[in-house]
């Protein structure tokens, strides 16, 4: 199970005109959830993107260090499909893709080569982990998009699942969802995080406060404090986490 | 632009409400010794009369704690605040609660003479009154300088309370017919004393409040 270490991190917009994050060092640990928190284009989720270089995808340019299993991503030696295979994603919107329940699931399996016999399996366990397995086992064949908002989410979280990925990096997987479907959603992050790193990025503080082991606020591009949830949320260290927090900001 | 006006304004009332609850507090027990030292039993009734706005105070300041965490979540500093108000009101109730008994007992005493002249009472009762004012000060002011030598005070009151405590036994072993005023008198003291204790208890909470940091003071 992994460690993600970044050193000296620095993630550039547009011909470097936008410093969106700016020399963040932090130590996320493994089975634990961290939470990034921080005002808009604070550059939390540009940090969840950094994780496994999605970033470059919308033309940034990145600096620094992250290293995953001791390994650093940005060597120029990484394989990008086999790192996003390793480090999954789900989004703040449920985006299955428009097909059955199963081949939603089965989709990325199929890509990496995983055999057919072995696939109804892999399938019911993923949905089984994300919770979702009791609701669809009989609706296997229906189109994915006809379901919840909630039950399209935790799909997605089982399509995450499906590849065996070692960490999974959520950006706000419950702003879209109701507060039933959002409970639901916390409730597997807790028990997720005993088989995978979990990082999520979150608007929501009570949200932060109640599903991770580790926060970290960041501001303007900056890393501000970092550290176990119950203490930065009962008494930060820093003035600008306290203003934040206590919703003073403005 | 100032975010959460309404809610800043909320707990500012709070803290105020807390205030004025410890004043009242502070007031009753001040009032109480006054009454016994002059024998006045008006102003003993007074006292016991005016409890029952204490009370309706704490259920308010409560309500608005449960209300303040139910809508508006409130994280680190404000988290601190609102938990200590709901504990000091336990403990301003208290005080208050005492000065109501020692009232009773300068109804009860009023029309007799003291078994001895009061000084370490008097004493007592000034000490206590001090740290409650440094307790509403501090609270107020956000500042525990004045309260982290709570331990050494309380240590003073909890010598003379002995000092009195042994006193008061010797007059009842030497002058039975006394005894019916010591005894008061000791019940007067003990209360004092816990005045001390809740001052104490109070301390904590305002550094838990102020610094984040759990000290115990007693």
């Amino acid at each position: 199970m992994s460690t993600i270490e970044t050193r000296e991190l620095n993630v550039y917009y547009g011909d470097e005109k936008v410093h969106a994050l700016k020399n963040v060092e932090i130590k996320i640990e493994k089975n634990k959830v961290t939470a990034l928190i921080g005002p808009s284009g604070c550059g939390k989720t540009t940090f969840l993107r950094s994780l496994n270089r999605l970033n470059e995808l919308l033309g940034a340019t990145t600096k620094g260090k992250v290293i995953i299993d001791g390994k650093d991503i940005y060597d120029g030696k990484e394989d990008v499909i086999q790192l996003r295979k390793r480090v999954g994603m789900v989004f703040q919107h449920p985006n299955p893709f428009p097909m059955s329940i199963y081949d939603n699931v089965a989709y990325g399996p199929r890509i990496h080569g995983v055999k057919k016999k072995e696939l109804n399996g892999l399938v019911e366990e993923s949905l089984r982990k994300a919770a979702l397995w009791d609701e669809v086992k009989d609706r296997m064949q229906e189109i994915a998009l006809k379901f919840s908002g909630g039950q399209q989410q935790r799909l997605c979280i089982a399509r995450a699942l499906a590849v065996n990925p070692e960490i999974i990096l959520f950006d706000e997987p419950c702003s879209a969802l109701d507060p039933v479907s959002t409970a639901k959603i916390e409730a597997l992050l807790r028990e997720l995080k005993h088989e995978y790193t979990i990082v999520i990025v979150t608007h929501n503080m009570q949200q932060a406060a109640r599903v991770s082991d580790f926060t970290a606020f960041f501001l303007m591009g900056e890393l501000i404090e970092f550290g176990e949830t119950k203490e930065l949320f009962e008494r930060p260290r820093d003035k600008r986490t306290e203003d934040y927090i206590t919703g003073r900001f403005g | 632009m100032a975010v959460r006006k309404e809610y800043i304004e909320d707990l500012e009332e709070l803290k105020e409400k807390v205030l004025r609850m410890g004043e009242l507090a502070k007031v009753a027990a001040d009032n109480a010794i006054k009454a016994l030292l002059q024998r006045d039993m008006e102003l003993a009734s007074k006292i016991l009369k005016e409890n029952s706005v204490i009370d309706d105070l704490e259920f308010e300041i409560e309500n608005r704690c449960t209300r303040l965490i139910a809508l508006q979540q409130p994280m680190a500093v404000d988290l601190r605040t609102i938990g200590t108000c709901m504990k000091i009101i336990t403990d301003l109730d208290r005080i208050s609660d005492l000065a109501g008994d020692i009232a009773e007992i300068v109804l009860q005493i009023a029309d007799e003479p003291h078994v001895k002249p009061l000084i370490d009472i008097p004493r007592m009762s000034e000490l206590s009154q001090g740290m409650i004012s440094d307790c509403l000060n501090a609270f107020s002011e956000r500042e525990i300088r004045m309260i982290e030598d709570f331990s050494e005070r309380d240590n003073v009151i909890d010598a003379l309370f002995d000092q009195v405590r042994r006193e008061l036994m010797t007059i009842m072993i030497e002058n039975p017919r006394g005894i019916r005023n010591a005894s008061h008198l000791l019940f007067v003291a003990l209360h004092l004393e816990r005045i001390g204790d809740h001052a104490c208890n109070i301390a904590s909470r305002i550094i838990y409040m102020v610094t984040g940091e759990k000290r115990k003071l007693e």
